[in-house]
């Protein structure tokens, strides 16, 4: 018998409540509930719909964490509530919870959000597999283990948006692809049977929409319940980008290679030089701040540009284990 | 107190765009009586972007810097988020990787150095913070910063992967609710501002491929700090600060709200109220001028 004894503790919850057919405004309604230590975040949810307010709504399907519906924000953090124990998160924010839907601004009842941009730039990475396939094929295509790996778990993403939500740039740049998108599109790049070769990588290279717009925050990396680093897909795709010959010469793509160039040459990166090779004649915008940090002491002229110690180290290292060309 | 010990990976930003980054870090470790080896052999950490282009380089060039700590057999100490980040980054892949590690030791094999996985890597904010203590930083403190109310802004790659994060430092950190900041500010005597943007990207990697969304994010959270009645903000990353202090023409017209506050760095916040002279501390470096003393 097990001797495991189970615990109660008294939490505070604040709920977002919002019905876009009735409500001009979200509000949040206050419920508190003696929690037991065996109750993951669903069983919250549950309470509320069943023991207090009826009208309470919420998605909820699989109960074992692999149909994504259940995703909410618990104090901000993107949360898959099957899968969250109470007492874990008891644990990192104490007594006082708050759940809100993953996107306040689409909820449409209470923690049901319109998740249909993510849905459009899903769609949009063409999310399946493109082989041209013998209809009888005489046998199966095998796949490695060792390829299979190179996957990365990309496979084991169950949309349910935590990242995509959690992402800065999703929530102002309406046309960022973001990182679920990403990580599905890194889902077949990396597929030894896919066929379709550059073209979703062009996709992933477009400005406004693609990889070089992430700001690197590591939101969705932190949110994802099934550990599948969304921005470590983005790294790979990337650095698929130049591998394929697919990055064009953009201030992005030019920003990436003027590190090399620079620390080629200096062993640390000279900023002034860097911000020009990535610019180019558009450098001129960047007078006015420049002019402003040069009257601080906040730019190095060319001539008193520091340099690394033991450098040639560096410049023999930078030759001998390069491996990228753009 | 016993002397502490560390190399030092300035990081290429604190020798050139924010000077005051590195007085300030100087003025404070010789209050705290620490010691500070400078990598002055180190390169560049690629800051994110030589490891979208050329991985292996990358991981090459910082395990070269590593290994320098660990020739001195020191902890390395960063003063960069995004520095830690990749520094740490790439020491949990070789300590994780016996392949990848021989791989990388095969090239700097060619320059006479070795990796061995010997160095921790922690960002100065956390070493103070395990190895000093708060405790003792509050009896230190000659000028308390009681008068001001102090909005922390910590940097994604501080907080942002915790699990990588965490490996450095006992100090665990939580990226949803971060305390480290705050709780050296009230080491430090002053009132926090808790204000949503904290622990939010201040849009400095996008700058130059996509300004706009780099000017709202740090306009947000110049905005979240004013409005939380902040008389400064501080943050331990020079690229946060940079953003947050040098553009805030682009960020008000990306929100359309004018913002402007001082941006203090972490040690300058310290060096304030350990009594450092303030000519040591590189106040007047700032763009956002630093009006209050
Ligand atoms: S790292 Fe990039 S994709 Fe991930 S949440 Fe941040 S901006 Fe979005
Ligand atoms: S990558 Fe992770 S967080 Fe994003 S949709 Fe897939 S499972 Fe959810
Ligand atoms: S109900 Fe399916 S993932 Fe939670």
């Amino acid at each position: 018998m097990s001797t495991h004894k189970i615990t109660t503790q008294k939490v505070n919850f604040k709920v977002f409540r919002f019905n876009a057919d009735v409500d001009y405004l979200p509000y949040y309604e206050d419920y508190t509930m003696e929690v037991t230590s065996e109750e993951v975040v669903l069983d919250i949810l549950n309470r509320i719909k069943w023991d207090l307010d009826g009208s309470f709504s919420y998605r909820r399907s699989c109960r074992h964490g692999i149909c994504g519906a259940c995703a909410i924000m618990l104090n901000g953090r993107a949360t898959l509530a099957c899968k969250e124990s109470m007492n874990d998160m008891i644990e990192l924010f104490g007594n006082d919870i708050t759940l809100e839907p993953l996107s306040k601004k689409r909820a449409v009842k209470d923690m049901i959000i319109d998740k249909a941009d993510f849905w459009q730039k899903h769609d949009a990475v063409s999310p399946y597999l493109i082989s041209d396939i013998d209809e009888y094929p005489e046998q199966e295509h095998l796949v490695s283990p060792k390829q299979a790996e190179e996957l990365d778990d990309a496979d084991l993403c169950i949309q349910c948006g935590a990242c995509h939500y959690a992402c800065p740039v999703v929530e102002i740049n309406d046309e960022f692809f973001g990182p679920a998108a990403f990580a599905k599109a890194y889902r077949f790049e990396a597929d030894v049977r896919d066929e379709a070769g550059t073209d979703r990588l062009i996709e992933m290279h477009k400005e406004a929409q693609g990889v070089w717009d992430c700001v690197k925050c590591f939101e969705c990396a932190e949110a994802c319940p099934k550990d599948i680093n969304p921005i470590g897909k983005i790294t790979k795709l990337h650095l698929m980008l130049f591998r394929e010959g697919v990055a064009t010469s953009t201030v992005a793509s030019r920003h990436a290679v003027g590190f090399k160039n620079s620390i080629a040459k200096h062993g640390v990166l000279d900023e002034g030089t860097l911000v020009l090779y990535s610019e180019g004649p558009a450098i001129v915008k960047h007078i006015p701040v420049a002019l402003q940090m040069f009257r601080k002491g906040k730019i190095v002229l060319p001539w008193n540009m520091p340099k690394s110690d033991n450098l040639d180290e560096i410049q023999k290292l930078v030759k001998s284990s390069s491996t990228a060309k753009f | 107190m016993k002397k502490l010990k560390y190399a030092l990976f300035t990081g290429c930003t604190a020798k050139q765009s924010t000077p005051e980054q590195m007085m300030s870090t100087l003025a404070v470790a010789k209050k705290l009586n620490i010691e500070l080896i400078e990598l002055t052999e180190a390169s560049c950490c690629g800051a994110s972007h030589l490891q979208d282009y050329d991985d292996f380089l990358s991981l090459v060039l910082n395990a070269r810097n590593i290994a320098y700590a660990e020739k001195h057999g020191l902890t390395m100490v960063t003063i960069c988020n995004t520095c830690q980040l990749n520094t740490a980054m790439t020491k949990h892949r070789l300590d994780n990787n016996a392949e990848l590690k021989a791989k990388v030791n095969e090239k700097l094999a060619e320059v006479g150095l070795e990796y061995k996985g010997t160095s921790n890597v922690i960002h100065f904010l956390y070493a103070i913070i395990d190895d000093i203590g708060l405790d003792k930083i509050k009896e230190m403190v000659v000028t308390p910063l009681s008068q001001f109310n102090i909005a922390p802004f910590y940097g994604c790659h501080n907080i942002r992967p915790s699990e990588l994060q965490n490996e450095s430092h006992n100090s665990k950190e939580n990226p949803y609710n971060p305390t480290s900041l705050d709780d050296l500010i009230i080491a430090c005597g002053g009132m926090t501002v808790d204000y949503n943007e904290k622990n939010k990207c201040c849009g400095f990697h996008v700058e130059l491929q996509a300004p706009k969304t780099g000017a709202i994010l740090s306009g947000n959270a110049i905005a979240g700090a004013m409005d939380g009645n902040a008389d400064w903000m501080v943050t331990p990353c020079p690229l946060c600060h940079l953003k947050l202090d040098t553009q805030t023409k682009h960020s008000s017209e990306a929100i359309g709200r004018e913002v402007k506050l001082p941006i203090l760095h972490m040690q300058q916040m310290l060096g304030l109220a350990l009594g450092c002279p303030s000519d040591e501390l590189g106040l007047k470096h700032h763009v956002s001028k630093v009006n209050f003393i």
